[in-house]
């Protein structure tokens, strides 16, 4: 039974190598595929299958796809518009035996305003707004976005990145 | 396994009941790890819009957020000088009406920016009985899968 167990417990992963990366609109469980508009529609393969790959969410590396220039996604409804990045790292140390979170704001403000994020749900202090991984897994803070749209909650290690003593030394740089 | 008390003063059906329940439980829990719920056909961040579509004898609107990233950036869409579609799906009261008079979605789908509203059946593409929702959290991730 518990050989059994395992071997149902892997075939996802095995199931999911098998499978087409990207599957085509009418098979995708929720466009019809008897309604004539379905396919007029751009396929995700035909897309997302030349950006750079990643293992979850859309499989695309969404930041390396911008930096690289593979898409030059609109900063205004009309124009390419103006982008104002920030390069400022945020770290988060509360977080139990998980790393220390760094939260990247270059990455974010390429895709987002500051009023997106501030002041909320996030105050602009830091420390200013306590969260818990259970409130993000419900779709609060990082989970309104990361879980339903950026990458999802099972890549823990993209955020909870940086060793406490690494944390600890970056901190007292940062004082100096 | 049961050697309680308890099991001692139960009637024997009973405790053939529970030891099946436990044997249907024991073998069904590898399927309810191995096939979540909406498996992973669809692509992560799809939105299905269906709180009046239906009702309306209209299929579903399947929005896809892949589509539109590759093109525009968040803030686009999601910042309140521009288009200010909340970041939740369900937390937007846009209907036809609006979207003629050209906001959320009309102000691109307008015949200029993007294909125009008459065009009902681009966007009106899903299946009926698809409830509104967002394809995520962790049934289409990769190899992280809880």
């Amino acid at each position: 039974m518990v050989l059994l167990a395992g071997l149902a417990m892997t075939s996802p992963a095995v199931a999911q190598e098998a499978a087409p990366k990207h599957k085509p609109l009418a098979e995708d469980g929720l466009h019809d595929p008897d309604l004539p508009g379905v396919h007029m529609l751009q396929e995700p393969g035909d897309v997302l299958g030349h950006l750079p790959a990643t293992t979850s969410g859309n499989l695309v590396d969404w930041n390396k796809a911008v930096r690289d220039g593979y898409i030059e996604p609109r900063a205004t409804l009309l124009d390419r518009g103006e982008v104002k990045t920030l390069d400022l790292d945020i770290y988060l140390p509360n977080t139990g035996d998980a790393k220390v979170v760094r939260f990247p704001h270059l990455e974010h403000s390429e895709w987002l305003d500051c009023n997106n994020c501030h002041p909320v749900p996030f105050a602009e202090e830091v420390g200013a707004t306590p969260m818990s991984m259970l409130e993000i897994l419900m779709g609060e803070y990082c989970g309104i976005c990361h879980g339903a749209v950026a990458f999802p909650l099972t890549e823990c290690s993209r955020c909870h990145s940086v060793d406490y003593d690494d944390y600890l030394k970056i901190r007292d740089q940062q004082r100096r | 396994m049961t050697t309680t008390s308890r099991s001692v003063i139960s009637s024997g059906a009973e405790r053939a009941g529970r030891r099946w329940s436990r044997r249907l439980a024991v073998l069904l829990l590898p399927l309810a790890v191995a096939l979540p719920p909406g498996t992973a056909d669809a692509e992560y961040a799809d939105v299905v819009l269906n709180r009046l579509s239906e009702a309306a004898d209209m299929a579903p609107v399947i929005f896809p957020h892949w589509f539109h990233r590759v093109r525009f950036r968040c803030k686009v869409c999601h910042s309140d000088s521009e288009l200010g579609f909340k970041m939740r799906v369900g937390a937007n009261p846009m209907d036809m009406q609006r979207l003629q008079e050209g906001e959320y979605c009309g102000a691109c789908h307008n015949g200029q920016i993007a294909w125009g509203l008459e065009n009902c059946e681009l966007c009106h593409s899903g299946k009926m009985g698809l409830p509104t929702h967002i394809k995520g959290g962790h049934e289409t991730s990769g190899p992280g899968r809880w």
